[in-house]
């Protein structure tokens, strides 16, 4: 099988981590080698954060380029915009439709940009937009964020519920699995 | 079992099954993870030091003893143990000694780029640089078995990338090692009629260990069909070569990067028609193979500076570049900022205000350079705060400064604060050093520090009194103020300032990241009453924007730190 892409990009300390850690655990237990590349240390504290994660029959390099991921899931509306060069032709990004706003539109430096939907969907790029924050809360918290984002996601692969919720049991600490379910459920019938 | 391990990970895994038994290190991304994983393995003893030089003697010292030990830093952290290090390289070892040292390729989060490669052939001693976690856990294990084999600790060098990516590993069992202790001076008292004897031994070392790179399957030749070309790679750099050429080009995979198998090197360069080295950073390989007489390419291609990728060697190779679409529009960056609730904030705050001139240092606190506050003047390396302070305040001594500070946090101020600190004091300069007290290591990600009172393992600890120590030192003012304090922390400042001696404030409170910090309730905004003066702006709290002339806070983010508050003069905060 030709490596898949999936980079998932955000705001650091919004739970791309855990979000790249619950794919890689669903990937390795079907059998794929799997590549999973993050950044620590000073890009967490706020900054713009990507992770990669790659699985096929062999991988090699554990970043991906432009032009080459099948998925971009964003957690924020301009880092999505801001990693579409990313995306590889008919590739297809899911973003959570919540805006923070970067410092230097905080201090009237810069203006958050607007229509940025629309803006990528005139490029050509297909998305999928939904507000994962609000299904966040439901489920109980803005936390999981991550996980409601994983749950739409997963509607793009044929893994069933029971090897997503598996992997997701396997990667967060179990007073936090029931809300986690709750949100990866919500997203993934968004 | 398989397991999807981190690289950093991965290495403590192999120090785990190596029977390595002794850890010391000091935290440093992207190093940090090797130290925190194997401190999870009950049968091995792991620590945080107060430096990388103190790591690597001590784990010398454990060798010594006669158990395998490791240390690990980030590259710069090997210039500081860089002093044990070249000595070590005489004396060589006991049971295995490994050193791990983390590169920077890009600059994620240091503040240079330098390549370590360059130690390995300046101490003298070998190095094996994975490329991926596979080989991070096999390569640990072998490192120990050339220690012992040839008698010197071996340099493991990882990169963000093979550190912070996650891939395959298989796992084995644990094997123990103990060797006896037995003195011998000769072997380990360098002094000159001593290391005479052992430079020698070095030498022909090293040549010894160049034999065995040639015969040893860690650096390989893998075929491939087209020799117009052959490709001496290794690390992350050997993944991008693969991802893009495939088995079309032979490759050489380097996985011992010092010393260079000079037989193998030559006979791969013979059975193509092009040499090409791919290598981040500097041109190592391609010198080593041009001082050989061998006609090659590298940096002629590949820039110095910064990381590779797929795209970027397959462009430089003449393969086809995939290609995305941009969007036309300018973005906003967004760089990385102090947290809402960071205790530093205040105190930036109140430096900035007052136009004081800052030396910084480096943690978290180095995000005090950004706007707004843009209140930092310098950062140079773990230390230099301090000893920079002294520099600079001496040099203005009886002209008109006096308004500058060093800051510099607790645990970089037991790193190499202290004797910086000792120089102020004993050399008698006005400075006025702020320690920024937050409990914690920050930026590495929360590790335990000589003032926490806890260690590595999370067990209770012997806690450093800093305001004892600065006293002990020789500054006889010292003083403490709570950041969050606006009005408290500014009269402590001008009032140190202005003191016709050396000073220490420390500025104490807990990161707002740490579990056991209570958060106040956000702060709420009276809408009436903002009069849109933007003033609370001027902190640059994540937490804090403006929406339709008003201020509004975000309340996932505010942990009610009340810093905003104190700047409303409208109470509206």
């Amino acid at each position: 099988m030709e490596t898949k892409n999936i980079m998932i990009v955000g705001v650091g300390g919004q739970g791309s981590l855990l979000a790249s850690k619950l794919l890689g655990k669903l990937l390795l237990t079907r059998g794929y080698d799997v590549k999973v590349s993050e950044v620590h240390g000073m890009s967490q504290r706020g900054g713009s954060v990507v992770t990669y994660v790659r699985f096929g029959d062999k991988v090699y390099s554990p970043v991906i380029d432009k032009g080459e991921a099948d998925f971009i899931v964003s957690f924020e509306l301009l880092e999505a915009a801001r990693w579409t060069e990313y995306l590889k032709k008919g590739g297809t990004i899911v973003v959570n439709t919540q805006k923070i706003n970067p410092m230097p539109v905080i201090i009237g430096a810069a203006e958050y940009p607007q229509g940025l939907e629309e803006k990528i969907r005139a490029a050509g790029m297909k998305l999928e937009a939904f507000d994962a924050l609000s299904l966040a809360e439901e489920a109980g918290s803005a936390k999981a964020v991550n996980i409601a984002l994983m749950g739409r996601l997963s509607k793009f692969f044929d893994f069933t519920d029971e090897e997503w919720l598996g992997a997701l049991e396997a990667s967060v600490p179990p007073k936090f699995l029931e809300l986690n379910k709750k949100a990866f459920m919500l997203g993934r019938q968004a | 079992m398989k397991k999807l391990m981190l690289g950093n990970e991965a290495v403590a895994r192999g120090l785990y099954e190596a029977g390595c038994s002794f850890v010391s290190s000091y935290p440093g991304t992207p190093s940090t993870e090797m130290t925190e994983y194997v401190a999870k393995y009950p049968e091995v003893y792991a620590e945080w030091a107060p430096n990388e030089k103190v790591a690597m003697e001590a784990a010398f010292g454990a060798s010594l003893a006669g158990k395998r030990s490791f240390c690990a830093m980030k590259h710069v952290g090997l210039n500081v143990a860089a002093d044990p290090l070249f000595t070590v390289a005489y004396t060589g070892v006991n049971a295995g000694f490994v050193i791990g040292v983390a590169d920077d390729p890009g600059m994620h989060s240091s503040q240079n780029e330098q390549d370590s490669r360059h130690y390995a052939r300046a101490s003298k001693i070998p190095m094996l640089e994975p490329a991926d976690s596979e080989e991070a856990t096999r390569f640990t294990k072998l490192a120990y078995e050339i220690s012992e084999k040839f008698d010197t600790p071996v340099l493991l060098k990882m990169c963000t990338r093979v550190a912070h990516s996650q891939s395959v590993v298989e796992e084995g069992e644990r094997v123990e090692v103990q060797k006896p202790y037995e003195k011998n001076p000769q072997k380990y008292i360098m002094m000159p009629g001593n290391a005479k004897r052992r430079h020698p031994v070095v030498e022909e070392r090293t040549a010894r260990l160049s034999a065995f790179g040639d015969e040893s399957d860690v650096n390989r030749v893998e075929e491939g069909s087209d020799h117009s070309m052959g490709i001496i790679t290794s690390s992350t750099s050997y993944q991008y070569v693969k991802e893009v050429l495939g088995d079309r080009f032979p490759v050489l995979k380097l996985g011992m990067i010092w010393p260079l198998p000079e037989k193998k090197i030559r006979a791969f360069a013979e059975s193509v028609s092009r040499l090409v080295v791919v290598e981040e950073l500097d041109p190592f390989v391609e010198e080593y193979c041009r001082n050989l007489g061998l006609e090659v390419e590298g940096k002629s291609l590949f820039s110095p500076i910064g990381e590779f990728s797929q795209n970027l060697v397959a462009e430089k190779l003449g393969a086809p570049v995939p290609q995305g679409v941009a969007l036309e529009e300018a973005l906003p960056q967004r760089p990385p900022v102090m947290c809402a609730g960071c205790p530093h904030r205040g105190l930036f705050y109140v430096l900035a205000k007052n136009k004081i001139t800052t030396l910084g240092d480096i943690g978290c606190y180095t995000l005090g350079a950004v706007p707004p506050l843009n209140a930092l003047d310098s950062t140079i390396c773990m230390g230099a705060s301090v000893s920079g302070l002294h520099g600079f305040v001496k040099a203005l001594e009886g002209s008109v400064d006096g308004k500058t500070v060093g800051v510099i946090g607790d645990s970089t101020f037991m790193h190499s604060g202290m004797t910086g600190l000792v120089n102020v004091a004993y050399n008698n300069s006005n400075a006025t050093v702020i320690i920024l007290d937050n409990s914690i290591t920050g930026m590495t990600g929360h590790q335990q520090n000589p003032t926490t009172g806890m260690n590595l393992k999370g067990e209770p600890a012997a806690a450093v009194d800093l305001e004892a120590l600065c006293r002990a030192l020789g500054i006889r003012r010292v003083r403490v103020v709570d950041p969050y304090n606006l009005a408290q922390t500014e009269s402590a400042i001008k009032e140190e300032l202005a003191a016709a001696e050396p000073s220490v404030i420390i500025s104490r409170r807990p990161c707002a990241l740490l579990k056991y910090v209570k958060h106040n309730g956000p702060i709420s905004v009276n809408a009436e009453k903002c009069r849109s003066c933007k003033a609370c702006m001027k902190v640059g709290c994540p937490a804090i924007s403006m929406k339709d002339g008003k201020a509004v806070i975000d309340n996932t983010l505010c942990t009610g730190c009340g810093v905003c508050t104190q700047l409303c003069k409208f109470g509206a905060l």
